[in-house]
């Protein structure tokens, strides 16, 4: 985590170096280990403005099974330091589907959550990928991973539950209290507007260009330090994987899919067509919007989208 | 031409014929002990997998006989299994003798007898041979027994030996230098050459595999292919001494190859007979048999872009497997591909497999038919290897299928089970002999339908390997049929229609609906399948989709991953088969005929 000093270099550099909207979004990430009066004073001074903290559940044992360093105490300490200095545009991520978790031990942590009342919740599927510790675990059968039953079941559970407390479920992961507190920076992934990446491994996006940078620090550094901009690789998108990428991403959120894009390829009008009866998709202004089954189907409606 | 000599090794299946070649190849050291391996004329990686012949080889054996005299023996040696037989055909058709091997343990079986008819309709001298007296349980008097009252032989005539051990190998020499008549022809009159077999080659187009009947052949000849009238410059002329090797001129009774850079792969027919551009023959040789495939399928490339690919790989595979005969086929299913017929389900096999190692395509095979007849009410009659081409029912008169006499040897241990099955196949008039002590043969006459698919494989698994299938084709039988359909998503496939008998349409159904479902993988919607016969639906099945197929996390950092793998995935979705908006894979296609799907 940046130290206090780290952080006021950072933030003074940025806003010599970009012009600065008066109200912009400025987030950092955090885990509630890393904050103290100290840095959350520093936070506020600096003009950063929402808090995402990765809280990840209230159940101690699960959180010991994540390999997380914070206790549920230490999360809600946390949480009532930064509010109590006036943070009110907080955001909590969790995770479900952890193995061994109950509806009841998830359901505890969502509740935890709302008490405090979060301008944004986002709430992850454990996904147990290939060369993970987890993943040795699953192979040694020495955890059980969620089937996918019961993973849905969850996923929509919680959907409905946070929609009914007044959440908007914007995208796949994604909760927010009002659209004015959607995450406006990851917006802009979805919605494919330009976006720069600084530091080890960031990706930049402009027009129809995608780049990013040297992923270990060193590399990244001695090129700095030669006067070279750290690019590791760049891609320049065809009109073909422009379409792709905004319908994978555009599934993935609320506004979904201009139907021109997808009116312009008549196999294309046969996979809307199945996707309506299915359930995974409604038409809204002109846009194919995911429902929330559509949403758990987002890289499978991509796909046949390709 | 007095000392040459031209002979098959001929038998049936696993009689020791390639061993026997291995034996006569070793003794005239035409390869070193270090770089011999056994079945060496068996050289594609097909046959050593599975320690049969599928193709004739020829090789010239240099042999000094016990008279003082040099001769030049061409060996070929052939396959045994019946699927095969077209190779022994086209290979007697260069010879002047054979020898006819028997198992001294098995003694005569179907094949012996089969090659042996096969040789005398070409008048060839026969030397019988009784291979494997090493064995412990050879009978060499039993087996001398068959092979006068089966073969119609003289058993005095026949040599003992044992091909493994190397007894006996010298008699043999002797006997074909003495025995055998060396070829007739006359080198003086004009070049008839008979193509047996031939193989594409990139560089030197296709290399033809000759018999010189009459007159010669050397490098820088001008030839003609007589069916086809195209000329070629003579690049090359030799033998087969497991390597190819030049040879100034081939000359009549010979057997040998020509290079001539023929790279038009339709110039090249197997049967033809290549003469003088000069001075041509006046009428070519009588060529071969025609081929009479017993089971049909359809292959459709996997992406219909590999069309004209496949088209050609096809053309130059045939050069090499003169019993493959194909012509265009659609489906609406599966686009352009091509209708062949095949002397068995091994060769279909072998085509398959030979077709994506050798020349790299990705097919679609569809379920295997046999050839149904048809009368109709206006009297004609109608064939029909195609369900696709399936009559109007109400137009038919009369449904026949093909009959086989099955024979089947089992330990006496498995009688009943092995009865069951046959009958469960429609099976009828059951004999039952007692060949030996604990072994008993069964003979059953079936449809040729029921075993094409996986017959074989039920039995092996019910009598643990023991048991081994021989089948003739008898005649064809009337028989109640009707046409399966296979419906997806409640599109009709026509790639997936089957005839069947109607007793066994239901079971059938059943059976290809459960098949799919294993086949084909859950996708985003709900699929639906469904056996019916003409509309009617008969049985079902459905495949649930999956309800989940979405990463947590999508930012900055994974979008070009992600597209990336949509991008692959795409590539992969060429391998399938999209029917309404359902992927099919390869395999589907021909499951729907297996009948347990454990
Ligand atoms: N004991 C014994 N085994 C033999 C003898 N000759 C061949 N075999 C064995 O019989 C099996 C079949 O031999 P092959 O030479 O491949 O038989 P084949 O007739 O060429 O078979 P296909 O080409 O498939 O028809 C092998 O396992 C050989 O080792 C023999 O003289 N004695
Ligand atoms: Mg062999």
């Amino acid at each position: 985590m940046l130290n206090r000093h780290h952080i006021e270099i950072l933030m003074e550099t940025v806003c010599r170096v970009f012009p600065v909207t008066s109200g912009a979004e400025v987030t950092i990430e955090a885990n509630p280990d890393d904050i103290d009066p100290v840095k959350i004073k520093t936070f506020k001074e600096h003009g950063i403005n929402r808090l995402s903290l990765g809280i990840q559940s209230f159940h101690d044992g699960e959180l010991s099974f994540l390999k997380r360093r914070h206790t549920s105490g230490e999360a809600e300490r946390a949480i009532i330091l930064a509010k109590s200095h006036g943070f009110e545009n907080i955001g909590i991520d969790l995770i479900f589907a952890i193995p061994g978790q109950t509806k009841n031990t998830w359901h505890m942590s969502l509740e935890k959550a709302l008490s405090f009342e979060p301008a944004h919740i986002s709430c992850y599927a454990l996904t147990i990928e290939e060369g993970t510790p987890f993943n040795l675990l699953k192979s040694q059968k020495r955890i059980k991973p969620f089937s996918e039953k019961k993973e849905v079941s969850f996923y929509l559970h919680t959907s409905q539950y946070l929609r009914d407390r007044g959440y908007i479920h914007y995208e796949v992961s994604n909760f927010a209290k009002g659209p004015k507190y959607y995450s406006r920076h990851n917006r802009r992934y979805w919605q494919r507007k330009p976006y720069l990446g600084l530091g080890p491994s960031a990706h930049s996006f402009k027009e129809k260009d995608r780049w990013w940078n040297i992923k270990s620090i060193k590399g990244y550094m001695d090129s700095l330090a030669r006067g070279i901009k750290p690019v590791e690789a760049k891609e320049t998108l065809t009109e073909e994987q422009i379409r792709l990428e905004s319908i994978m991403l555009g599934l993935r959120t609320e506004e979904g899919v201009d139907l021109g894009v997808i009116a312009s390829i008549p196999r294309y009008q046969e996979i809307l067509e199945n996707l309506l009866l299915s359930g995974y998709v409604e038409i809204k202004d002109g846009r194919a919007v995911p429902t929330v089954k559509g949403y758990l189907m987002a890289d499978g409606i991509a796909y046949l989208f390709s | 031409m007095k000392q040459i000599r031209n002979f098959s090794i001929i038998a049936h299946i696993d009689h020791g014929k390639s061993t026997l070649a291995d034996r006569l190849i070793q003794y005239t050291h035409l390869v070193d002990e270090r770089q011999f391996r056994n079945q060496i004329l068996d050289t594609m990686d097909i046959e050593r997998e599975r320690g049969i012949t599928i193709k004739s080889q020829t090789v010239n054996l240099p042999y000094n006989a016990k008279n003082g005299l040099y001769y030049e023996l061409n060996l070929i040696d052939t396959p045994g299994h019946v699927d095969f037989s077209y190779e022994v055909s086209r290979a007697l058709a260069s010879c002047e003798g054979v020898l006819l091997l028997v198992d001294a343990s098995q003694g005569v079986e179907a094949q012996t007898l089969a090659n042996l008819y096969a040789a005398m309709e070409h008048n060839l001298t026969i030397i019988p041979v009784i291979n494997k007296i090493d064995l412990p349980s050879a009978d060499i008097e039993r087996v001398k027994v068959e092979i006068d009252h089966e073969l119609g032989l003289d058993a005095d005539s026949a040599l003992l030996c044992s091909a493994k051990e190397g007894i006996g190998i010298e008699d043999i020499f002797e006997a074909i230098v003495e025995r055998i008549p060396p070829p007739s022809g006359d080198v003086d009159k004009p070049l008839t050459a008979l193509i047996f077999d031939a193989q594409y080659d990139s560089f030197r187009g296709t290399i033809v595999s000759c018999r010189i009947f009459d007159g010669s052949v050397r490098q820088g000849d001008t030839i003609r292919l007589m069916s086809t009238g195209a000329q070629y410059k003579v690049e090359e002329v030799g033998i087969f001494r497991l390597k190819m090797e030049p040879k100034k001129e081939l000359t009549a009774g010979m057997v040998g190859y020509i290079i001539a850079g023929i790279k038009t792969v339709s110039d090249t027919r197997i049967g033809d007979t290549i003469t003088h551009e000069m001075n041509p023959a006046p009428k070519p040789l009588p060529g071969f048999k025609e081929v009479k495939p017993v089971v049909f399928s359809s292959i459709y490339p996997v992406s219909s872009d590999d069309y004209q690919s496949l088209a050609e790989a096809l053309e130059k595979y045939k050069l090499n497997d003169a019993a493959l005969v194909y012509q265009k086929d659609s489906s609406a299913a599966l686009g352009q591909g091509f209708r062949c017929g095949f002397l068995g389900l091994l060769h279909l096999e072998i085509v398959q497999e030979r077709l994506e190692r050798e020349f790299d395509q990705s097919i679609i095979m569809t379920a295997p038919s046999v050839q149904y007849r048809f009368t109709l009410s206006d009297g004609s009659i109608v064939q029909v290897d195609n369900p696709i081409y399936y009559p109007d029912p109400a137009q038919i008169k009369k449904s026949e299928e093909p009959y086989i006499r099955a024979s089947i040897m089992i330990p006496e241990r498995y009688v009943g089970p092995v009865m069951k099955l046959c009958m469960e196949r429609r099976g009828v008039n059951s004999r039952m002999n007692y060949p030996g002590p604990g072994r008993v043969e069964l003979i059953f006459d079936m449809p040729l339908a029921e075993v094409i698919f996986d017959f074989y494989d039920r039995l092996k698994s019910i009598t643990q390997g023991y048991g081994s299938f021989d089948y003739e084709i008898v005649d064809y039988r009337e028989s109640d049929l009707v046409k399966l359909d296979i419906l997806v998503n409640g599109e009709k496939v026509d790639a997936l229609s089957m005839i069947v008998h109607r007793e066994r349409a239901r079971d059938r159904a059943v059976k290809a609906c459960e098949s799919l479902k294993e086949e084909i993988p859950r996708q985003q919607f709900k699929i639906a399948i469904q056996g019916a016969i003409g509309g009617k639906i008969i049985a079902r099945s459905t495949i649930n989709p999956y309800r989940k197929d979405v990463t947590a996390k999508c930012y900055g950092g994974d979008i070009t991953r992600k597209r990336k793998l949509l991008e692959k995935q795409k590539k992969g979705k060429k391998r399938m088969k999209v029917v309404g908006s359902v992927e099919i894979p390869q395999s589907a296609f021909m499951a729907v005929l297996r009948t347990d799907t454990e």
